[in-house]
């Protein structure tokens, strides 16, 4: 294990963020105060974050509907965020995206997208600059087990190999694209898809950060030295539904139960770091104290934030009118 | 100043831009051609009717690049370089293929800077081939502007001349919003003097080619050479037509056009697009919204039938609306009473 200490608070503090984030939007959502749809992304907090941590402020991401976890990892203003998710004035968006839009171009968020399969071009894209450029910068999109039979995803992963792109592919498969399990949708195997292209691939146990960020390093190491696209497979679970106030009558309800007794990534963290005497529980307990008060602050500041005018409505079409 | 073709003028657009602005690149299908094939060129086509033609020789591979068959891929790539830093005019070889790349136009391209608060800018130009008469039928020959017009986010620019072409392009590489650009394939071979060096003209500004006080005509693209034909022959006659070529139908410049149509009192727009919500039924809308007491006669709209475009020449040229059929709405429209 090569991390730091301090990159091991930090990883402990973004999946506890995004983990206290997604309960609280829960709550909220189930309240009725939050406009629309949310796609929470609770149980998947190790592969945002593992990824996430490799990646410097400029480089990009992209991620599907369910991108609450994914722009939190990326250093996304919490604040911020929950603002978008209400709809306020001075959200992330200006109350103009809300959460299936999620972005924030200058932390290299290029955006959660309401369409499956939407991220993958965009990132090819922004690796293409980075390439261009010659930054060194690397570009990663988050996409899911569903959005893997897009058309889109297809042609992104050829044409990241065949343009030798900086990309790394992270499918974080939980097994169902919306109510259908991925054992109807889904036939053969994705890393053999993936290779089938030509860049390596690995499967990893989405729950261990440990296990996503090591892959994660050495795709990184790869696409910045030039060595071209990765994919990885992050194998996880997400704890709700689809979206909140889905009828989760697609699957059995222990099953989720099963999976936060037996693999719940801040568990499973926690045991590795103070078996191994590298963190204490004190520290990560102080941590969890410091987030629920952030979370609980950045809710009463958004219920008390206005919402955009009636002028906003026009504003921003295009950059010249 | 220097006599140019419609395909010059618009490399020459390219060439120039590229020139002084290195973070532009071209990509698309064959725009060289030839790469891993076994001939080794650099440059086997320089796009399909040779628009590209010399640029790599210029520019290089790394600017200028070929793709796979892959429009969502590629065209969703540009969108993505366009917000991230670079300035990328992705050629959608036939506007026809929009079905395969339409979600990173208008979903993603286009929707950056609202959805995301103002603060994307995705300076993204598509340059595009449309139009019949080439006997290239169904699936490579529609007029789909309309489509790209119907969405906020999005700009779209048809030119009707070679000097249109290049001043028209320059802006949309310049400008900071995603912008698609309608290449008539019939007007590549179109010359006239077009001046060397560099120039924009605006977008939202119609070009008025003639005036006349008994009717204005609106065209775009192909159909603007067709306009001015017919308003000489007639011209003869005593029948005066003004002739306005919006240039852009988003923005579309209603002013200059209400303007014309207050003048003369009789309005007949030209569309080469499909009759059902076309640039026809939205200009005529929108004059008889704002100036229907300047009306002497109702709008008359030149267009296709409701058809696939066919691909026997004798029904392809009945199917393209022609000199004939807008002087006859031309006819009908002054001798209304």
């Amino acid at each position: 294990m090569q991390l730091s200490r301090e990159e091991l608070l930090k990883a402990y503090r973004d999946m506890r963020m995004i983990r206290e984030f997604e309960e609280r939007l829960h709550v909220e959502s189930a309240a009725g105060s939050i406009p629309g749809f949310v796609h929470l992304s609770a149980g998947e907090e190790a592969s945002a974050v593992g990824v996430c941590m490799e990646l410097r402020q400029s480089d990009c991401i992209a991620a599907t509907h369910r991108g609450h976890g994914h722009a939190i990892a990326k250093g996304c203003d919490v604040s911020s965020m929950m603002k978008e998710i209400f709809g306020r004035r001075d959200g992330m968006c200006g109350g103009k995206g809300g959460s299936m839009h999620i972005a924030d171009l200058d932390m290299g968020m290029m955006g959660a997208n309401g369409i499956v399969g939407g991220g993958p071009p965009l990132v090819c894209g922004a690796a293409l600059t980075a390439k261009t450029l010659k930054t060194g910068g690397v570009a990663v999109a988050f996409f899911g087990d569903g959005a893997s039979n897009q058309g889109t995803v297809a042609e992104a992963m050829n044409l990241a190999c065949v343009w030798e792109l900086p990309v790394i592919f992270c499918l974080e498969d939980n097994g169902y694209g919306e109510a259908t399990s991925t054992k109807f949708a889904f036939r053969g195997d994705q890393l053999k898809r993936a290779e089938g292209y030509g860049m390596p691939a690995v499967r990893v146990n989405g729950h261990d950060l440990f296990e996503v960020n090591e892959a994660m390093r050495e795709a990184t190491e790869r696409a910045r030295s030039g060595g071209g696209p990765s994919f990885i497979q992050a194998m996880t679970h997400r704890y709700y539904g689809h979206f909140e106030g889905d009828s989760t009558a697609y699957r059995k309800e222990n099953e989720i139960k099963e999976v936060i007794a037996e693999m719940d990534c801040m568990m499973l963290f926690r045991q590795r770091v103070t078996e191994a005497g590298l963190l204490e529980a004190s520290q990560m307990d102080e941590i969890d104290a410091e987030v629920l008060d952030i979370i609980e602050q950045a809710v009463v500041d958004a219920l008390a934030a206005p919402p955009p005018t009636e002028a906003d409505l026009l504003t921003d079409v295009y950059v010249s009118y | 100043m220097s006599v140019k073709s419609y395909r010059e003028a618009i490399n020459e657009a390219m060439r120039q831009e590229m020139q002084r602005d290195e973070t532009i690149v071209i990509m698309g299908e064959d725009v060289k051609g030839g790469m891993g094939g076994s001939a080794g060129v650099d440059e086997a086509w320089g796009g399909v009717l040779g628009v590209t033609k010399g640029l790599v020789a210029e520019f290089g591979h790394e600017r200028v690049l070929d793709t796979p068959i892959t429009e969502s891929g590629f065209v969703g790539a540009a969108a993505g370089a366009a917000a991230t830093g670079l300035r990328p005019i992705a050629e959608l070889m036939f506007a026809d293929f929009m079905g395969v790349c339409f979600d990173q136009i208008f979903n993603q391209a286009g929707k950056f800077r609202y959805m995301f608060g103002g603060k994307a800018v995705t300076p993204l130009t598509i340059r595009t081939m449309y139009g019949a008469g080439m006997r290239a039928a169904s699936q490579h020959s529609q007029c789909l502007y309309p489509v790209f017009t119907h969405m906020p986010g999005l700009k779209v620019v048809v030119p009707s001349s070679p000097y249109e072409a290049k001043g028209l392009l320059i802006q949309s590489i310049r400008d900071n919003d995603p912008v698609v650009f309608f290449e008539h394939k019939m007007l590549y071979d179109m010359s006239e003097e077009v001046p060397d060096e560099p120039y924009t003209i605006p977008f939202g500004e119609a070009n008025v080619t003639r005036e006349g006080d008994d009717v204005t005509i609106v065209a775009m693209g192909r159909m603007v050479v067709f306009a001015n034909q017919v308003a000489d022959k007639l011209e003869a006659e005593g029948i005066g037509c003004t002739v306005v070529d919006p240039r852009t139908t988003s923005p579309l410049d209603e002013d200059t056009i209400i303007e014309c149509v207050e003048d003369t009192g009789r309005l007949v727009v030209v569309d080469e697009s499909s009759p059902r919500c076309n640039m026809a039924t939205d200009i005529s809308a929108i004059v008889s919204q704002s100036a229907f007491g300047a009306l002497k006669a109702p709008i008359k709209m030149v267009t296709p039938p409701h058809t696939p475009v066919p691909f026997a020449p004798e029904i392809e040229d009945i199917y393209i609306p022609n000199p004939d059929d807008i002087e006859a709405a031309v006819r009908e429209v002054v001798g209304y009473s």
